[in-house]
């Protein structure tokens, strides 16, 4: 019986499936997310646990194994959430583990080359999260943003966040997949705020909770975005090519 | 707190900053220490994108836009009738610190008109930046316009703040700069470039002795070249920025085409647009010259003084040395592939990388992201025959005109520069 390996849909899930592929010595059709799957008569599903140590494990192998800045790869186009993308890195981290330790530069290879491109691709929604993130100050001295990147990378921003806002306590908010990170001044956390005192379209913070001085820097912010303009050399498509239209509703400079 | 009389001045002075088409905020690692407010990120970040695609990352602004001097290209001049206003320092330090917690910017760039002297301006300028350092404990970037003949003492200091410095040059040869700004003089913008240079590098010995010892303009110094105002060919432009790139280690130079901002003046071309495509060019030049390994006469020399608006110069050294191609790229050294045309830097490291698993063919070469519509003239690999050969320079220029020539507007080519985005990221796990 052919077998489809599931998990949980999440990158441990996934690395614990690894993990049982090599203890079992079955190599898979296919993995699957239970969240993705498919509708095959011949295949039979086998649920794998996600389970932290097995995970760990293969993790640790693979960063010892890649020793380059490129050791994220696997991760990486993990999280693109494309469709199929498990068994490509799957196929990927064989190559590793056999001993083919420079396979994420084997760029002529068309799973390698994919992988990078999703990757990349990750990378930038990850960026953008540097980027685009615009807080709003509340009355109880919290800078509260919600954001909605297309793939969950939220979490990759932590760090940054953390090293630069280290004395003001901030949230930043997937209004899509509706959970956060909360910073309190000592430690971050996940967290979903059951009571939505915010518009969960663009993240913009109820007018009655915000500081008194915040409406007042946001039409600053505009003015400024407004004045610095060239207009002799406008160019419309290169904006949107940079600041997709996407994000527009969840920036402050973007607002009428 | 501030007033809103701070709006009206904040529309007057971003408007008149908006000429300085430095934007970067790369370069600088300032670490947050003391749980004080911001960091550095070498790599620079852009917050937000402007109508003319032009990259928001500084709060980019004059602290006044008053001034002494009448320089006939500049739009502060004095004799123009426009709104003057002038910013306290306390309204910038306001404005930097809230603006920079809601994270619209990286930090503040500022830049002034000269009220009173030059060392008058100076003054105020560094007190923006040290109360930001020291009585908001801020740790963001800091971008600081050297004003032209402000004491040594002074720039010393700012660099002490700042991360970055630049003195803009403005006009490329003295003699154009006498003729458009008589009251200047090269000796006024180069004496502090040099005590910059010599700055960076002292401190960066004394850091290495002493890893405590305050940094001094962390991110280097930049300048800035009108391009059109004046006369220069583009050859005098190209070799003055790798001189300064060279001798003063320059981190950046820019190039702002002239912008017609004051018709009146007879000293200045006529011309209602700016020149966008020139200063695309002179972009790509700088491009080769920092991360292809040109040289300046690689791009142009005595017989061709300017670049040719009708393609890239990348393009145009292959024209005019066809006895170098066609390139193995099986082969061929880094260096070498670096001067295909439709091969960027990120795709030649991949093919050196790529290369070592098998031979590449087109296939492949499309896989790694070649711009294989431009690069076949020029390269061989496994199965591509040798087109170079069957076409005269003109010919093939010509031919490569029209296969490119799509509605694009060519100056968006240039513009992405600005916004080159980096993918550094943080460590996630
Ligand atoms: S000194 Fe600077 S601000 Fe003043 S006129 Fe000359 S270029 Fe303009």
């Amino acid at each position: 019986m052919i077998q489809i390996f599931t998990y949980n849909n999440t990158f441990e899930g996934f690395l614990t499936v690894v993990f049982e592929c090599y203890k079992r010595g079955a190599y898979p059709v296919d993995i699957r997310s239970k969240n993705r799957l498919q509708r095959n008569i011949f295949g039979e599903y086998v649920y794998i646990e996600s389970d932290p140590s097995k995970a760990e494990r293969v993790w640790k192998g693979l960063r010892e194994r890649m020793p380059g800045k490129n050791h994220d790869l696997p991760f990486y186009a993990f999280l693109s959430e494309d469709d199929g993308i498990e068994m490509k890195i799957f196929r990927f981290i064989k190559r590793i583990f056999s001993g083919q330790f420079d396979a994420d530069t084997d760029f002529s290879d068309p799973d390698v080359s994919f992988l990078n491109q999703v990757a990349k691709k990750v990378k930038f929604e990850g960026m953008r999260m540097l980027q685009f993130v615009r807080f709003q100050r509340t009355k109880e001295d919290l800078y509260f943003c919600g954001i909605e990147p297309r793939y969950d990378v939220i979490p990759l921003a932590i760090n940054h966040y953390k090293r630069r806002f280290v004395n003001q306590k901030w949230i930043i908010y997937d209004l899509k997949r509706d959970y956060g990170i909360f910073y309190d001044l000592n430690e971050t956390q996940e967290i979903v705020l059951t009571q939505k005192r915010f518009n969960e379209l663009n993240g913009a913070v109820q007018d009655n909770l915000l500081e008194e001085g915040e409406a007042f820097y946001q039409q600053l912010w505009k003015t400024y975005f407004k004045n610095v303009n060239i207009a002799e050399r406008k160019n419309l498509r290169l904006q949107r090519q940079h600041l997709p239209q996407r994000f527009w509703k969840y920036l402050t400079e973007m607002q009428p | 707190m501030i007033t809103e009389a701070v709006t009206e001045k904040l529309a007057v002075l971003a408007d008149a900053a908006k000429y300085d088409v430095s934007c970067a905020s790369s370069g600088s690692n300032r670490r947050n220490v003391k749980k004080g407010l911001g960091n550095g990120v070498a790599c620079g970040i852009c917050h937000s994108f402007t109508e003319d695609g032009r990259c928001v990352s500084l709060l980019k602004i004059l602290m006044t836009n008053y001034c002494i001097y009448d320089c006939a290209y500049c739009i502060n001049r004095r004799t123009n009738d426009r709104p003057r206003a002038t910013f306290t320092v306390k309204e910038l330090v306001d404005l930097t610190i809230n603006f920079y917690r809601r994270n619209y910017i990286e930090g503040l760039f500022l830049s002034s008109g000269v009220i009173k002297n030059p060392d008058h301006t100076m003054e105020r300028m560094v007190q923006v930046a040290k109360d930001l350092r020291i009585k908001e404990n801020y740790y963001g970037y800091i971008h600081l316009k050297a004003i032209p003949g402000a004491s040594p003492d002074l720039i010393q200091e700012a660099g002490f703040y700042a991360d970055r410095l630049s003195v803009n040059i403005e006009i490329p040869t003295e003699q154009q700069l006498m003729r458009l700004a008589p009251e200047k003089n090269y000796k006024c913008i180069m004496n502090p470039m040099v005590q910059i240079k010599d700055g960076i590098i002292a401190n960066k010995e004394e850091r290495r002795k002493y890893k405590k010892a305050p940094m001094f303009a962390p991110a280097g110094q930049s300048t800035q070249l009108i391009v059109g105002a004046s006369p220069e060919t583009d050859r005098q432009i190209i070799n003055l920025s790798s001189q300064l790139y060279q001798r003063q280690r320059l981190k950046r130079v820019y190039f702002s085409g002239y912008l017609p901002v004051n018709e009146y003046d007879k000293r200045l071309p006529a011309i209602n647009k700016p020149p966008l495509v020139r200063e695309n060019r002179l972009y790509q030049s700088d491009w080769l010259m920092r991360f292809y390994g040109f040289k300046a006469d690689d791009i142009l020399d005595e017989k061709h003084p300017f670049l040719d608006l009708n393609i890239d110069p990348k393009l145009a050294y292959a024209i005019r040395n066809p006895q170098l191609y066609p390139i193995d790229i099986n082969k061929a050294d880094y260096e070498l592939i670096l001067r295909i045309p439709g091969i960027g830097v990120q795709s030649a490291k991949k093919i050196i990388y790529a290369r070592r698993f098998r031979k590449l063919n087109t296939e492949h070469l499309k896989r790694i992201g070649v711009v294989l519509k431009r690069a076949k003239y020029f390269i061989t690999c496994n199965e591509l025959p040798l087109r170079i050969h069957g076409f005269a320079p003109d010919i093939l220029k010509n031919r490569i005109i029209a296969e490119n020539r799509t509605n694009r507007n060519i100056a968006d080519l240039q513009l992405s520069l600005f916004a080159k985005i980096h993918h550094v990221l943080p460590p996630v796990h």
